[in-house]
């Protein structure tokens, strides 16, 4: 484990159900039955404080922002670059101008695989992402090798759902690897990657490490310098903040570097029909009137979680999934997948008897929100030799007694197929 | 507490998914078509042997999927049997009525026999999304009547 990504030691005071209070959502009843949500990996709950700051932007000061000389628009502009330096602070960035806003995470890894992948690397080259990648860490990739001869690598992962380095550091061995593209944190696992371990890797030979870390974020501190990573992308609505809002951080030089993503207004410094010069980074890559309702609703997320803190948010989940791995374990037929020594908050398995698609409805019923299907990762399921699996997934706000509400739903699920 | 669900998971269902009677792939086969659900990775392959005149006359399948998907693979084998292909596309239509509304539509007789034997998938309606699960089955059957080998539930 690499201190980038350790969760800090003294568990500072939790008070869950003061917590809960936050999220209006968490009151709402489903088929006549408290809501007990444990599908947050998909997308997180808001709390109040991130509807606020977005009502409050829409009714009191808005406008579309770097474009007007009045009040409104300078407001606006103020907030979302603000949004942009909270999200420099939560990754640890050296310089604000390294974090590119996007819609989400996948537009920020297509964004690295169109501009980077075609704008630096050259044919010949080769990129290597791992089995246990979401399909947005796949796809992008593909695109590239197909469109611009570049070889796709696949690192394997063990039986307990961790990296295999010595595979990884075999795959890179001939030097022709230019970018290595890994989830910090599965979707499916909950395997956390050795961050900065995968950074000096993949550096030592001479190739960049992009980060996905949609999951990671959620769950511990990220610091991109410690990791010493070149790229790291998240999403904002799985941190409680809305949805159309995701970041790129990279190293500015990279950024620099690389030829714009999209083409339009905001992203250059002038335009003539013979030709147009590019803004600097990070607007370069800001083509269009940008999320901005959105990301000062990021902004407001951002806040929340440093407020409650890393630390206390990492001690009790880790609390949480110790206290699921052991409930779900005495289930008989319960098959959980993954067992990786660093684990965050997701917990996918099986039941026998049982297909994913029908625990989850019968889960819903008593309702219990769970996920049932590939989760975006039909690679990683064949490699595990199922379809599809039913995954349970923590936040911030999921209690005991919630995991408790499943195990014993669980049971009553099987006697239903039993 | 799922009394509720019994209108989803009727005995038919149940036992057909647990149970599949035609669930296995013929020896000898004149189609096949495989059928894929994208949204959870469910899926079908089935296989189809012909009558000299070209009905259908026994009808096979391997499937990975939930109760729901492999019920109505399981029933669907069962009832298509003796059927051309034109009452097997009617009755195809007739599924996709009856589980997106729970009503079934008006057949002639031979057809509406077969398609009350599919009323246990009539619940489905009220889980849109389970819908699909229903339905891959019978989008593998197209495919296989039309001589495509790929279909989805998209
Ligand atoms: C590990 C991982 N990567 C990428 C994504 C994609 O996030 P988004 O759909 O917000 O782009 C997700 C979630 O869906 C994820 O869990």
């Amino acid at each position: 484990m690499n201190t980038a990504t350790r969760p800090a030691a003294p568990p500072a005071p939790f008070d869950v159900e003061k917590l809960r209070a936050d999220f209006p959502i968490l009151t709402q009843e489903v088929h006549g039955r408290k809501l007990v949500f444990l599908d947050s990996a998909a997308s997180a709950q808001k709390p109040r404080a991130v509807i606020a700051a977005m009502t409050a932007a829409m009714e009191r000061q808005y406008a579309n922002v770097h474009r007007g000389l009045h009040w409104m628009s300078e407001r606006t502009t103020e907030a979302y670059e603000g949004a942009r330096d909270a999200v420099a602070r939560l990754l640890g960035a050296p310089d604000r101008h390294e974090i590119v806003f996007t819609r989400n995470s996948t537009e920020a890894i297509n964004l690295v695989a169109h501009s980077y992948g075609r704008g630096v690397l050259a044919p010949g080259q080769a990129v290597v992402i791992s089995e246990m990648e979401h399909h947005s860490n796949i796809v992008p990739w593909q695109m590239l090798r197909d469109a611009h001869g570049i070889e796709l690598r696949v690192t394997p992962i063990t039986a307990a759902g961790e990296l295999d380095l010595a595979a990884l550091a075999r795959l890179l061995a001939d030097g022709k690897v230019g970018l290595v593209a890994l989830t910090h944190m599965s979707n499916v696992l909950g395997t956390y990657t050795p961050a900065a371990r995968l950074a000096r890797l993949a550096h030592d030979h001479g190739a960049k490490l992009l980060l996905d870390g949609s999951q990671a974020i959620v769950h511990r501190a990220v610091d991109v310098r410690e990791i010493d990573c070149d790229f790291y992308v998240f999403t904002g609505h799985k941190l409680y903040g809305p949805t159309g809002i995701g970041a790129l951080w990279a190293r500015r030089d990279l950024l620099e570097r690389m030829p714009p993503f999209l083409g339009g207004g905001d992203m250059i410094a002038s335009v003539s029909f013979a030709r147009s010069q590019w803004a600097q980074v990070p607007h370069k890559f800001e083509a269009g009137t940008p999320p901005i309702l959105e990301a000062i609703g990021l902004a407001a997320a951002i806040a929340y979680v440093e407020a409650i803190g890393y630390s206390a948010i990492a001690a009790h989940e880790a609390h949480l999934l110790d206290h699921a791995l052991a409930r779900l374990a005495a289930i008989p037929g319960l098959t959980i997948f993954g067992r990786a020594q660093d684990r965050g908050g997701v917990v996918s398995f099986t039941l026998e008897g049982a297909h994913p698609h029908d625990v989850a409805t019968l889960l819903d019923r008593q309702g219990i929100a769970v996920r049932a299907g590939h989760h975006c990762a039909e690679p990683l399921m064949h490699r595990l030799g199922i379809e599809s699996t039913t995954r349970a997934s923590f936040g911030l706000y999921t209690t005991v007694a919630e995991i408790d509400a499943l195990a014993e739903g669980l049971l009553r699920v099987s006697e239903f197929f039993a | 507490m799922f009394e509720d669900l019994r209108d989803l998971y009727q005995e038919v269902i149940l036992d057909h998914g647990r149970k599949p009677r035609h669930g296995a792939k013929l020896a000898a086969y004149d189609a096949t078509a495989r059928g894929d659900n994208p949204l959870c990775g469910d899926r079908i392959t089935l296989w189809l042997q012909y009558t000299p005149a070209g009905a259908i006359a026994r009808a096979g399948f391997e499937a990975k999927g939930c109760a729901i998907s492999i019920a109505s693979a399981d029933l669907m084998a069962e009832i298509v049997a003796g059927l051309d292909a034109g009452a097997a596309r009617a009755l195809a239509d007739a599924l996709q009525t009856l589980t997106k509304t729970g009503a079934p539509p008006t057949l002639d007789a031979p057809l509406a026999e077969r398609l009350a034997r599919l009323m246990p998938l009539a619940g489905v309606h009220e889980f849109p999304s389970r819908v699909k699960c229903a339905t891959l089955p019978w989008h593998a059957l197209r495919a296989a009547l039309a001589g495509t080998e790929n279909a989805t539930s998209e």
